[in-house]
């Protein structure tokens, strides 16, 4: 039978009718159905299987705060898990499975965990799964992981975009119930910055699912006049579907837009969701409140749902659950949904309330001062078992049960920033505390104000004071005439009887037992109750869980709901995926690539790169026949050792340092002194941290009396800007001097080998004299090159070699090494990439990020002697610290396997031989090793400890995880031309 | 969280670095006969208080400016920013 319970009226669109499938089988709904509003429609009761016990479960409630119906959506690579039904609107086609069943919701081997539910109790997973402890990752947690759990991702790559925007406001009204509507209204009027944010498909909140809010005017009619007017304000942005799922500090506000959740797939210009990150000067949450259960025996049959959420469904979406109905209530509220199921012809079977004094009905029956006492039905509510107010049992036949245990004000947002909500015992229930942030008002339900008269007039009146705040003149405009009922309710939170289990949180399976035992065992802070059985975690939060759980502790531990409190409300407010987290930066774009000058003639040449920092650097350049990257790199090191080699060394850090106290602000930033550098000279610096340990190094070059140009590692650029700003900045702000980051400016190439200057010679503008005399060993100058193109020349050496590097105008870094290939074709000039660049420092002994990794000493560099102890430089004091000057620490050494067919492999570790391999013993370790065809073997730099003195020793270089266990010959760091004559030639 | 940069307005901490305690601006004496205690005391002995705390900020993604921001770590509410270097003067700092 099709939509057997669909009722008359509604907000669907009857002349849309939409197909879908839920587990293969094939339905119909129609346009403004949700999927769990269609599936009620079919008389598909059943939706899901619980998380833990795999027990049957169905719709619970009509909103976002849904325990039970989630399904996966969509298949292939759209498919997601975990969506929730109610929160799912229906369209033509769509599909979407049960999940956590097998092989088939209807008939769930893993319901046999229903059975040995008595092992099955809080903290057991704790208690069985303890020993032995390797056991946990092979054997326990995948078997628990399969068999409980939620929906399954489809393991393929997200085909969908997801974006990410930044919004401002005056006011950002939070829900589009009476409240926010009124604010809106309020707001809109005045001419503020409105955002108005609704989480649902529609504005109008509970005016859509009930009846008679207004006693004028038809609720949806008002609704749309305000929405009507509010449209046509250009100060007003109006967004549904968007849910504010975080308030953060100052104002700011994190906000999810489902702007293609409802089509089959998103349109090809549209994304799937977009972040905003609303920036608001005031807020007002009008967010509503959520429906809070009675807990009994049995309460979580397929049928069972919250009386609002009933209501909403034959109000809305014109669906009962089923033609006979019953009400658990104990309050007023439970007795409105009788009202309209019955006005729309569902039989209501009785309205059980738990109080004495209750309202009466002559369409009904009322059964005041009864309790349900357990349920039947194994795949669908049957019946309800009520014990009456004399004492007597009655079996009552109900396919669906609504319950109302009182609202709960959705407060969330109000505590994203630490605030706690106040218990308040004249309506029972959680409100926001009145000491709240005067950024963020509160209105309507969500303040507890729960009339729809008090709504509407609180919202208006909040929106009024926040804007007063702004200094913008705002009224409360005309309301319309809306109920004023007072909130009738005694609390009755769960039904003390019988041995079976009583459902608090029923997203993690939670009982009433559950929850006495963990407070047996003396989980008794609510914070230590929640993580022990997990009530309150996964994807409703415990929306209709938590309160019912905290007044359950309030008695168990003899205390009031107010000395419990709640726990810690956080962010998000509903489920975000990940996806939108990440918005674009997904793949490459998750951390892109700076491209060097010489990238794209690099690329031309076949090159092979390689991430450094976040850089994209050639690492070494194939020809033809190599098949092996040590083939290329052999052949680039010994043709750099041979004629001549040139390398992009655009990435290290350039800072221009000018004015006219650069040089002492350099002198106190390196530990060695630059005082009396002359111009036209680099020095070679250290640069410590004031805690004395070494923090990158580089070389400074004196272009003029007040310009220096000082380069950094690659990797350390923007700490050592950082770190140099900060001295300047917050210690000498009096002196003369300027720093700009000029790495991006220049684009510089290390042109290293015996045939260097040959080579620039014919490259350098002829006005320029670089014979060794005019311009030695560590000179610098600013030159001209390929025709009165200005250029930097630096002779500074990396690789031990004669070396310059020469610096142009990074637009011209491609012209320049094309030039330069071009003129070193006579010298057979050899590009060469960063791992050359590594093996021909590693054979000159110079350190790097792999020695200066932040726990190494200048001592340890075997710099100990550079620090200055004349002038005052940053970490010179603490260096001299006894500990970092002992004389057994490590030094750095250089190592060679004694058998010249071994291979040193960096991070082994050293130890003398004979000793055990362990920690007690260990020597040292090594920092950076590579096969060093000048050499002929492998060879390393490490430290060590005393290595000074060890040199020509011998020692055990061992590394358990790569079954490296050789002997070594300890040696000078510097494996070629320890004298330096190579340099200066 | 928003801070008001004194030149810029106000602006998402996102574009700033945070350092830490305000404190670093006064750096004891290297050339001191103490001066090894005291750059202990300096770099390791900081005050961690419940509230009202000054901080240095590093607006990286903006100016390069440092400020010093006043700010409560309980609430994050700010009470004061101003450029680090004129923090620095007024307590002596110069070259």
């Amino acid at each position: 039978m099709s939509q057997k319970n669909r009722l008359v009226g509604g907000q669907i669109d009857r002349s849309r009718p939409l197909s879908f499938a839920f587990d293969g089988k094939n339905y119909e709904g129609y346009a403004g159905d949700t999927l769990a509003s269609a599936l009620l429609a079919n008389d598909v009761r059943l939706m899901g299987r619980s998380f833990k016990y795999h027990r049957p479960r169905g719709v619970f409630s009509a909103g976002s705060e849904e325990p039970n119906a989630l399904v996966e959506l969509r298949s292939g690579a759209r498919q997601e898990p975990n969506t929730r039904a109610t929160m799912t609107e229906l369209y033509d086609g769509l599909t979407a499975m049960s999940q956590n069943r097998f092989p088939s919701l209807r008939f769930d081997m893993l319901a046999f965990n229903d059975a040995l539910s008595s092992f099955l109790s809080a903290g057991f997973y704790y208690k069985t799964f303890m020993w032995p402890p390797a056991f946990w990752e092979k054997l326990y947690e995948p078997a628990i992981r399969r068999a409980a759990g939620l929906g399954r991702l489809s393991g393929k790559e997200d085909p969908d975009s997801y974006d990410k925007g930044f919004l401002h406001c005056d006011l950002l009204i939070i829900g589009s119930g009476p409240s926010g509507l009124a604010a809106a209204l309020t707001a809109g009027r005045a001419g503020a910055e409105v955002i108005l944010a609704e989480e649902d498909v529609v504005f109008g909140g509970r005016l859509l699912a009930e009846q008679n809010l207004l006693t004028e005017q038809c609720g949806n009619e008002w609704v749309s006049d305000v929405i009507g007017e509010l449209s046509s304000l250009p100060n007003v942005r109006l967004m549904t579907r968007t849910t504010i799922f975080g308030q953060y500090d100052h104002g700011i506000f994190g906000a999810v837009e489902r702007v293609s959740d409802h089509l089959p797939e998103p349109p090809a210009d549209k994304p799937r969701q977009i972040l905003w990150r609303i920036y608001a000067k005031r807020a007002l949450l009008a967010a509503g409140a959520t429906e809070r259960p009675i807990t009994f025996e049995n309460n979580d049959r397929p049928g069972v749902m919250l009386a609002g959420a009933m209501r909403a469904y034959a109000n809305r979406w014109a669906v009962t659950a089923s033609t006979d109905i019953a009400i658990f209530t104990n309050n007023d509220d439970g007795h409105r949904t009788a009202w309209d199921l019955d006005a729309k012809g569902v039989n209501i079977a009785a309205v059980i309330d738990s109080r004495m004094d209750t309202p009466s009905s002559t369409e009904f029956e009322v059964l005041s001062g009864a309790q349900i006492l357990d349920s039947h039905g194994r795949l669908g509510l049957r019946s309800v078992k009520v014990r009456l107010k004399d004492g007597s049992t009655r079996e009552i036949s109900c396919g669906a049960l609504g319950l109302s245990g009182g609202w709960n004000p959705n407060v969330h947002l109000a505590c994203h920033k630490r605030g706690r909500p106040v218990w308040n015992e004249t309506i029972s229930t959680f409100v926001p505390a009145s000491s709240g942030d005067h950024l963020l008002r509160i209105a309507g339900a969500a303040a507890g104000i729960f009339s729809t008269h008090g709504a509407l007039h609180s919202g208006a009146e909040e929106a009024v004071k926040a804007l007063n705040d702004l200094d913008v003149s705002a009224h409360v405009p005309e309301l319309p005439e809306a109920e004023d009922a007072p909130v009738k309710i005694t609390p009755f939170w769960y039904v003390k009887s019988g041995k079976g289990r009583a459902w608090l949180d029923l997203q993690n399976d939670v009982t009433v037992k559950d929850v006495q035992l963990a407070h047996q065992e003396g989980f008794r802070s609510v914070e230590h109750m929640k993580r022990y059985t997990t009530l309150g975690m996964a994807t409703d939060q415990g929306k209709t869980a938590n309160v019912g759980a905290l007044a359950l502790l309030a008695e168990l531990e003899g205390k009031t709901i107010t000395e419990i409190g709640t726990t810690i409300f956080r962010p998000p407010y509903t489920p975000v995926s990940m996806g939108t987290f990440a918005g674009r930066s997904r793949g490459k774009d998750f951390r892109p690539y700076r491209l060097t000058p010489s990238h794209k003639w690099a690329a031309e040449q076949g090159a092979v790169f390689v991430e450094a920092g976040n850089w994209l650097r050639a690492q070494w350049f194939p020809t033809q026949g190599e098949t092996h990257w040590r083939q290329s790199v052999d052949r680039e090191v010994l043709a750099v050792r041979k004629s001549v080699g040139a390398c992009d060394v655009t990435t290290l850090g350039k800072i221009d340092v000018q004015g006219a106290d650069a040089a002492e602000f350099l002198n106190h930033i390196y530990c060695n002194g630059f005082a009396k550098l002359p111009v036209g000279k680099v020095r070679y610096g250290l640069m410590l941290r004031e805690d004395g340990l070494a923090m990158d190094d580089g070389t400074a070059a004196r272009l003029a009396e007040d310009h220096f140009v000082v380069t950094t590692t690659t990797a350390n650029a923007v700490p050592v800007f950082r770190h140099m700003e900060f001295y300047r900045q917050c210690l000498w702000p009096g002196l003369d001097v300027q720093l700009i980051s000029t790495t991006e400016a220049w684009a510089q190439f290390a042109v290293a080998g015996p045939n260097a200057r040959k080579l620039l010679q014919k490259v350098i503008d002829p006005a320029y004299d670089i014979s060794n005399e005019a311009f030695p060993y560590m000179a610098c100058g600013e030159i001209t090159v390929c025709g009165d193109l200005r250029a930097r020349l630096f002779r500074i050496s990396f690789s031990g070699e004669l070396a310059y590097e020469i610096a142009v105008p990074t637009r011209y870094g491609d012209a320049l090494i094309r030039r330069l290939m071009e003129a070193g074709k006579e010298f057979d000039i050899t590009p060469y990439g960063t791992e050359a660049l590594g093996v021909l420092r590693i054979e000159k002994g110079h350190a790097a990020g792999n020695e200066l990794n932040g726990q190494s000493t200048a001592a340890m560099l075997g710099m100990g002697r550079m620090v200055s102890q004349k002038k005052d430089s940053i970490g010179r004091v603490l260096a001299g610290r006894p500990y970092l000057q002992r004389e057994d620490d490590y030094r750095l050494v250089g190592l060679k396997p004694v058998n010249s067919k071994e291979t040193i492999l960096a991070g082994a570790h050293l130890m003398t031989a004979g000793d055990t391999v362990n920690a007690a013993n260990d020597q040292g370790w090594v920092t950076s090793a590579a096969y060093s065809p000048h050499v002929g073997s492998s060879i390393a730099l490490a430290f060590l400890k005393n290595g000074e003195a060890r040199h020509g020793g011998m020692i055990r270089i061992v590394s358990p995880l790569d079954n490296l266990d050789i002997e070594g010959e300890v040696t000078s760091p510097h494996f070629i031309d320890p004298e330096g004559d190579r340099l200066r030639v | 969280m928003i801070i008001n940069h004194p030149l810029l307005g106000p602006r998402d901490s996102q574009e700033f670095v945070y350092l830490g305690d305000a404190s670093l601006i006064d750096r004891p004496n290297a050339m001191a006969e103490t001066a090894l205690d005291d750059f202990h005391d300096y770099l390791y002995l900081r005050d961690n208080p419940a509230g009202s705390h000054k901080e240095l900020w590093f607006h990286e993604q903006g100016d390069r400016s440092w400020l010093v921001v006043t700010r409560d770590v309980t609430t994050h509410e700010i009470t004061d920013v101003e450029l680090a270097s004129d923090y620095a003067k007024r307590r002596g700092r110069d070259r």
